[in-house]
């Protein structure tokens, strides 16, 4: 690849003792074993593979919430600043107590950037940006689960990190608001070229989405491939032949690599 | 909010409530008639209410003195007993140290250790609030430190992501994560704080000036005005209903944001 890598992992592995307790059976369980992958900048990637396969592991090591028991994780070239990297949980994860808005800021101030007015006009621009600028003084239980998603989403960007981590994002959410949120996301990265690392276990939201895909399979990276699909890249792509055959592809390496 | 608070639901439950509380009061009566009780053993409910009427002074003053040493009692042990959760959730040593005791606390009868605190603190009223304290603390320490401990993992990671420090973290998400909690722990405290109040009066009423429900109930008691101290039970009652009932309006309005 002649990409710049963004974010690369050399040799990581995350072991745990299996059992805990009473229940100890003094095994050692590796999650992630001997990952070395890297993940170009300013494109999307995705890790995608079975239930437990270690994605989410991975990625909350790239945040840095998680430590590995051996490897290293570097970014390469990105400033080295608070909020420089954002995570989307698979649940929206909103403070129940305060508004769409004060949610959106709240990453701006935990770091303590800008005055009060700064952060509330910088949030208000990424609620707008993710198309809820009339539901901004709505509290989480007023909003529904895609609006909550989007209140996630604008809250990762208003740091405007360089790399944005999402955890299954839309997988509590029906396929409509999946491929609009999808849609979503697309229009940001078009935006901002932020490096992302999706994790997935869907297909076809990899296809569409993702510039590379990591194939993850008991706690290894067993394949990359680069997904030929042209850009830009709309919902209407899901309907052609040459989708239908990467998605094929795709499937095929999956079942393969398990 | 206020226009649909008087719906057909709740006329439905005050007609519910009424119907049983006028059944009641037949049984009553048809018990006094059946088994010609002397109105010594059991008054009348008129005899009751005759007797409500005409120590309504005594009754009143008595229901607003037991009323503000609940109250004190309850908002000391609010306030003591989030102080103490805070602590518990910052230091795990300590909270392995000290909660043991409370859970002792918990454990000691109040009936026994209340002629023991008259004796260091005297008849008065600020005996009666230590032991209100002392019984409502418990569920309010187990409430919040639950509420404190229990943050969602998503939440936790979100601030760590954000190099929120310690402060932060109490103050953003620990200490609004726990409100839900804390209303719990003061809704079923509410309900003991009445209890610890009269408790407390039993023993400390008799020796001073302190006048209130529970002291006046040992008193009526003396005397066998039974009549008078069934009104005194009545008032107590609804001194119980009115805090409990105080707590859950303000958790309605309170905990209307917290519903997810």
């Amino acid at each position: 690849m002649s990409e710049t890598i963004a974010i690369s992992c050399d040799q990581v592995s995350v072991e745990f003792a299996g059992g805990t307790g009473f229940a100890a059976t003094g095994s050692v369980v590796r999650a992630i074993d001997d990952v070395s992958v890297g993940f170009a900048k300013s494109k999307i990637s995705a890790l995608i593979g079975p239930s437990g396969c270690g994605k989410t592991t991975l990625l909350r090591l790239i945040a840095g919430l998680q430590l590995p028991t051996s490897g290293s994780i570097h970014f390469a070239g990105l400033p080295n600043r608070g909020g420089n990297v954002a995570f989307v949980f698979q649940q929206p994860s909103l403070l129940p107590w305060r508004t769409a808005l004060e949610n959106v800021a709240l990453p701006l101030k935990l770091l303590g950037r800008g005055n009060s007015r700064d952060r509330r006009d910088h949030a208000m621009r990424l609620i707008e940006a993710v198309e809820l600028g009339n539901a901004a003084n709505r509290f989480p239980n007023q909003l529904s689960g895609g609006m909550k998603m989007r209140v996630s989403l604008a809250r990762a960007l208003v740091t405007e990190p360089s790399v944005l981590l999402l955890d299954e994002p839309f997988a509590a959410l029906d396929d409509m608001l999946r491929s609009q949120l999808g849609e979503l996301l697309l229009g940001l990265w078009h935006e901002r070229s932020f490096t992302a690392v999706l994790v997935t276990h869907n297909i076809a939201e990899a296809c569409l989405l993702a510039h590379q895909i990591h194939a993850i399979d008991r706690g290894k990276v067993v394949r990359s491939l680069d997904n030929p699909l042209p850009w830009p890249r709309h919902e209407s792509l899901r309907r052609e032949a040459r989708f239908g055959e990467f998605y094929g592809t795709l499937s095929d390496v999956l079942r393969n690599s398990g | 909010m206020r226009m649909t608070l008087f719906t057909k639901s709740f006329w439905l439950s005050v007609g519910s409530v009424a119907c049983v509380a006028v059944i009641v009061l037949l049984f009553w009566n048809l018990a006094i008639f059946l088994f010609d009780l002397p109105a010594i053993l059991l008054p009348t409910p008129w005899r009751v209410l005759e007797a409500a009427i005409n120590e309504r002074s005594a009754l009143l003053e008595g229901t607003l003195v037991t009323g503000i040493a609940a109250t004190a009692g309850l908002v000391s042990a609010i306030m003591l007993g989030s102080g103490l959760s805070i602590l518990f959730s910052q230091s795990e040593v300590i909270r392995r140290a000290l909660f043991p005791y409370v859970v002792f606390l918990q454990t000691v009868p109040i009936v026994a250790i209340a002629p023991l605190l008259i004796t260091w603190s005297g008849y008065q009223f600020r005996t009666v609030v230590l032991v209100t304290v002392i019984i409502c603390l418990f569920p309010i320490i187990n409430s919040v430190t639950k509420g404190l401990m229990s943050i969602p993992k998503d939440l936790d990671d979100l601030f760590r992501l954000y190099g929120a420090g310690r402060v932060q973290r109490l103050l953003r998400l620990q200490l609004p994560s726990a409100i839900p909690d804390l209303v719990v722990g003061m809704k079923t405290s509410s309900g003991l704080a009445v209890i610890g109040a009269i408790v407390a009066e039993f023993f400390v009423g008799n020796g001073s000036s302190y006048i209130g429900l529970g002291t006046l109930m040992t008193g009526w008691q003396a005397f066998q005005r039974t009549d008078a101290l069934i009104a005194a039970i009545f008032a107590s009652t609804a001194l119980g209903l009115l805090l409990f009932g105080s707590i859950n309006l303000l958790a309605a309005t309170v905990l209307s944001r917290w519903r997810e």
